[in-house]
């Protein structure tokens, strides 16, 4: 398609999303950088929040602050209330069964390490193996490798074709009577490959294997079903779903909830607690020892509600327009490579250009005003397989624009012509 | 391009990253050090010779972006020959020289060709970059055999 045709079936699609009424409703996106508009492409590093999300915040520290399931307070009533109302929301949000499924966490990375905890030390025994794949972050990886250390477990990395998507013969070869655990991404947070799910678990669940998936960067452009999908463990963090920062979600099949010792010992996890020994409170509660992320968890509630306003539908279709616009505005660009060219990606771009290292593009176009992240996006692996330092990584969200695209094109101009 | 990225990426700089002088192993080195950037990914090794208390030679290998690259290039050239503690003084000014410290105490004269990295200073998050075959330079000097770290 000529670039012509795609720009206006991108704005087609910007219409019918409202991408404009959209954008007014995020404060930062009005503001400067480097004395001209900002352009935010990290959105895979954390999103920005809109104002409802900015008020519930507010809200709950000017209103509502207290603790929760403990106070005999107006204030204990109702922060307890929405606490448990934002968790029926997140259920909700992910087609969860239950709300008891649903663990507060701070995020994907902490919703990994407790599974990693208690379900490694309970499940996996030593010489049993953890598949994982080549594109996963170091949260996907480094919790596994401690606890094969602990567990003298092993673990097996599925690889990935050169378009960056899983090699599922070789997925396939790996799964056998040794495998305990398969941690995998939805999608990709360097190239933002999505990987096929619904294989992935089916293929594991035939050899009675449960499966855990990051889906950090899946959630903020894909609506997800747990109950379609049928995964065991789905992780997500608020921050990159326009919620804020130090909230996530861990969703569990309730007999694994049930199964699993507790993560973390303290209050609110506990039935009773006596010196000759403790019972422990039933799931979710069991897992969130300690005062939580209160207002965190209502404001990811209310971010769920503004996302709930769009249709998913629209979202993915706008996105799927603005990465073929900027997949294609990017090839016209001299000396430059995309690393990461599966068929189903989400809109994430990491791309290198020819003798130019990924930390001198980031500064050059930070002072166009234009927000990209340089460097290994926590996959080094990723990289290796790919025989590259770093990259630069445009992560797009539903609010950027194909201007925002063509100000990114202009500026790797200006990044030529400094190294030319 | 706006100003302060001229000044950043210099002329001299620029010819660095394309041709890096002393751009290789050092088979008779008495000290190898390696420094790393987790944060960018920056490697360079430094390798230096020594006769009594004077460096006698100094060369560098690594991957990394232009300003970690020629600064490392323009250091290796910068340090032949110099008598240890000169070495080490030059350090010092070259920390003064590119973070946000006085520009004065960095003496630009002392400094010579080095005086280019000046711009680094109004990019905070390229300190590093400048800096690392510094550190790496010191360790080796210094004997640490642990690999050095930005981090």
């Amino acid at each position: 398609m000529s670039t012509t045709t795609l720009q206006s079936a991108t704005k087609r699609a910007a219409e019918a999303l409202d991408v404009a009424g959209l954008r007014r409703q995020f404060p930062i996106l009005g503001r400067a950088a480097r004395d001209r508009p900002l352009v935010y492409l990290d959105n895979a590093a954390t999103s920005q929040k809109p104002q409802a999300v900015i008020d519930a915040l507010l809200r709950f520290y000017t209103e509502d602050c207290s603790n929760i399931h403990r106070g005999a307070h107006l204030l204990g009533q109702r922060a307890s209330e929405a606490y448990d109302a934002a968790r029926v929301r997140v259920q909700r949000f992910l087609g969860a069964g239950s709300d008891s499924e649903i663990i507060f966490v701070r995020g994907t990375t902490e919703a990994i390490n407790l599974v990693a905890q208690a379900f490694g030390t309970r499940h996996l025994e030593p010489g049993q193996e953890i598949i994982i794949s080549t594109l996963e972050h170091h949260a996907n990886i480094v919790p596994w490798q401690m606890l094969c250390q602990r567990r003298g477990t092993r673990l097996r990395i599925v690889p990935v074709d050169e378009t960056g998507q899983l090699v599922m013969d070789a997925y396939e070869r790996l799964l056998g009577p040794r495998t305990g655990l398969v941690a995998v991404t939805h999608a990709s947070n360097a190239l933002g490959t999505v990987t096929p799910l619904r294989e992935i678990i089916a293929l594991a669940h035939r050899q009675g294997v449960p499966v855990l998936v990051d889906g950090a960067q899946a959630v903020p452009h894909r609506r997800v079903d747990v109950s379609q999908l049928d995964c065991d463990f789905y992780a997500f963090s608020g921050h990159k779903v326009f919620g804020p920062t130090g909230i996530g979600v861990l969703y569990a099949k309730r007999r694994w909830l049930e199964a699993m010792p507790p993560y973390q010992g303290g209050g609110g996890m506990i039935s009773s607690v006596r010196f000759q020994g403790t019972t422990y409170a039933d799931p979710p509660h069991k897992f969130e020892a300690g005062t939580p992320h209160i207002a965190g968890a209502i404001a990811l509630g209310a971010a769920i509600d503004f996302l709930d306003q769009y249709s998913g539908r629209a979202i993915e279709e706008y996105e799927q327009q603005l990465l073929e616009y900027a997949t294609q505005s990017l090839a016209s660009v001299p000396g430059l490579r995309i690393i990461g060219t599966a068929p189903d990606k989400v809109p994430i771009l990491s791309f290198v250009l020819q003798g130019i290292h990924p930390h001198d593009v980031g500064t050059i176009l930070d002072r166009y005003g234009i927000a990209t992240r340089t460097g290994h996006h926590c996959a080094q692996p990723l990289m290796e397989r790919f025989g590259v330092p770093a990259t630069t990584r445009a992560s797009l969200a539903m609010y950027n624009t194909h201007h925002e695209i063509d100000a990114l094109i202009d500026a790797l101009h200006k990044v030529n012509e400094v190294f030319r | 391009m706006t100003t302060d990225l001229r000044d950043l990426y210099q002329q001299v700089i620029l010819d660095h990253q394309r041709s890096p002088r002393n751009f290789h192993g050092l088979p008779d080195a008495d000290r190898v050090s390696t420094g790393y950037n987790p944060l960018c990914g920056d490697r360079v090794t430094v390798y230096v010779r020594f006769e009594g208390q004077r460096l006698a030679e100094a060369s560098f290998q690594g991957t990394g972006c232009a300003i970690c690259m020629a600064s490392a290039s323009m250091m290796t050239e910068q340090i032949q020959g110099r008598p240890v503690d000169e070495v080490e003084d030059l350090f010092h000014r070259f920390q003064d020289l590119v973070t946000a410290g006085d520009l004065l105490s960095a003496d630009l004269g002392r400094l010579g060709k080095l005086a280019v990295f000046a711009g680094v200073r109004q990019f905070p998050m390229r300190v590093k970059c400048a800096t690392l075959p510094w550190h790496t330079l010191r360790a080796a000097v210094c004997d640490q055999r642990a690999e050095v770290s930005t981090e």
